[in-house]
């Protein structure tokens, strides 16, 4: 321990005696997490060298503006993706059709499939960037909270806000799922690529329940995902008046109902005959 | 009025810890709730056990010293008030009430309910301050600052670091502590010179000591004492990303 310096310190209490004789400045160690660790409670008050220049690529608030970028990109996808899937309320041969044509963007500017393939690697990308940062966020956020309360109440805050991660995993699970079902057909028991119209049908039929029921209970999972995520990217790419937060939040509101309500409306059709 | 309080008690950073259980008999619903735990205290140095620790320091809520988790809620049931401030008449005779330290990495238990928030010093060193000419102190009207912009930097000003964001916060998240300081600094013109260097500085420090990342839940604001809004987070986002952009 390097003591700077001794001082004679004359504060007194009622009785005129001085409560504090010597204060010892403590120069050495620097502060840090281990010097915290290590001292304990007396730990030193070292000046912190100029952090300014290093770099902050892996910064909390970075990973944060990958997740909200990566995200609104998946939200946009999704919304494209809602307005395919409506097709199927006009026929059979307009989704088909739609279908078929996703194959052909570009053209002929690009080979047939390459457009596809584009934006399957962005959406790719996307999907990783975002499951990578928000995993690396949640182990910082566990380490950051070692110990648990004892006594802790329900949620105070958003319950959307509080099951981000397992509404996360669930939507992951059902992603893998899902492109197994319908994009190769791998688990889904009449599969033909040529007829993707029959293959809706055929995917929510009712001795599927359970596939049924997974997909609701996905979609709720990115529903209630959104309700918070879409506020909370907007917030992190610097949002910050509270007039601007009232909008976001019933911007993110209005906007997962309709996805919710634009992806459910589909095996609803199916399964009350509207389409078959 | 008679409760029943289940209190942290640890004797030192090492030891493991545990919920011990106190009657205490007799409070007034008028005493403020670390009077009560000053009463519990009496009796217990009477009984020739050790008191129960804890930080506190004016007890009229403007410094920040006191702070425990009670109930699961960082200073208690009554929003916008320090638990020095939060009166026993606030609570039923006959409850019986839970009271923990903050629980963070960053802010290991030093004993009992106290504990160290030094890391909250480290963030201020990292970029919580201006570089101001010193010598005779200028006129205070010298440099014009709109009023708004007064108004603003004050409620962000009025964090006393008491570290009930952390506390509360699902991620045990410093974000609105230091958004606080931020803004506080960024909105004076006094503060610009270092605008970009602090944020960066600040949110290094912040990741350093060990806290989380914010996802925006806004568990903090509910518990914060001062009300400090969230929406300041997203000025310090927006400070950030403009610094890392070079803009
Ligand atoms: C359809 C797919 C998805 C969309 C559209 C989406 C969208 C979003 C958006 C917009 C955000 C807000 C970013 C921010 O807080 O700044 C977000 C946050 C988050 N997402 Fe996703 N996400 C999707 C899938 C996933 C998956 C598969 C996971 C995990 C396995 C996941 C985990 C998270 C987590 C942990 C957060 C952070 C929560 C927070 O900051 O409060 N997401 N997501
Ligand atoms: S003791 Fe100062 S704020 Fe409570």
């Amino acid at each position: 321990m390097a003591i700077e310096s001794i001082g004679f310190m004359h504060w007194t209490n009622s009785d005129g005696v001085p409560t504090v004789k010597f204060v010892a400045v403590d120069t050495s160690a620097p502060a840090g997490k281990a010097a915290r660790q290590k001292a304990g409670p007396g730990r030193p008050a070292g000046a912190r060298k100029p952090a300014v220049g290093r770099s902050s690529a892996r910064s909390t608030v970075v990973l944060k503006i990958i997740m909200a970028v990566s995200g609104i990109v998946l939200v946009g996808f999704l919304f494209a993706h809602m307005a395919g899937n409506l097709k199927i309320f006009v026929g059979q041969e307009s989704f088909d059709h739609y279908a078929h044509w996703l194959r052909e963007i570009g053209e002929p500017a690009l080979p047939p499939v390459w457009a596809l393939w584009i934006m399957r690697v962005g959406l790719l990308v996307s999907v990783i960037a975002h499951i990578v940062s928000a995993a690396v966020l949640t182990v910082r956020a566990r380490k950051a909270r070692p110990v648990r309360y004892a006594h802790r109440p329900k949620v105070q805050g958003s319950y959307a806000a509080r099951t981000m991660r397992w509404g996360g995993v669930i939507v992951f699970l059902f992603i893998i799922w899902h492109l197994l079902d319908m994009t190769t057909g791998t688990v889904h028991p009449e599969f033909d690529p040529a007829k993707p119209y029959a293959n809706v049908i055929s995917a929510f039929a009712p001795e599927r329940w359970y596939v049924t029921a997974f997909y609701v209970l996905a979609i709720l999972a990115i529903g209630f995902h959104l309700r918070h995520g879409i506020f909370s990217a907007v917030r992190t790419l610097g949002q910050q008046s509270a007039r601007g937060e009232r909008i976001a939040k019933t911007i993110a509101l209005v906007l997962s109902v309709i996805l919710v309500a634009g992806f459910l409306s589909v095996p609803f059709a199916v399964l009350t005959g509207l389409v078959s | 009025m008679n409760l029943k309080l289940r209190v942290w008690r640890q004797k030192g950073p090492e030891d493991k810890g545990r919920m011990v259980t106190y009657e205490v008999t007799d409070i007034s619903p008028d005493a403020s709730f670390l009077e009560m735990l000053d009463v519990l205290n009496e009796r217990l140095i009477l009984e020739g056990d050790e008191p129960i620790a804890f930080d506190h320091d004016c007890r009229e809520g403007i410094c920040g010293m006191c702070g425990m988790m009670i109930n699961g809620v960082a200073h208690g049931p009554e929003r916008a008030t320090t638990t020095c401030q939060l009166h026993m008449r606030h609570f039923k005779d006959g409850d019986s009430i839970d009271i923990e330290p903050w629980r963070a990495a960053a802010f290991p238990v030093i004993k009992d309910l106290v504990v160290n928030r030094g890391a909250f010093d480290e963030i201020i060193q990292a970029g919580g301050y201006i570089t101001a000419p010193t010598g005779t102190a200028p006129d205070a009207h010298a440099t014009p600052i709109p009023k708004a912009d007064a108004d603003a930097a004050f409620e962000a000003a009025t964090c006393i670091g008491c570290g009930a964001c952390v506390a509360a916060c699902p991620n045990g998240s410093s974000m609105l502590f230091t958004a606080a300081k931020v803004a506080h600094l960024g909105l004076m013109p006094q503060g610009q010179p270092e605008r970009s260097s602090r944020v960066i500085s600040m949110i290094e420090a912040q990741d350093e000591a060990g806290f989380g990342g914010c996802t925006n839940a806004g568990e903090c604001t509910t518990v914060c004492p001062k009300g400090i809004p969230l929406n300041l987070i997203g000025r310090l986002n927006a400070d950030y990303i403009k610094a890392v952009s070079g803009r």
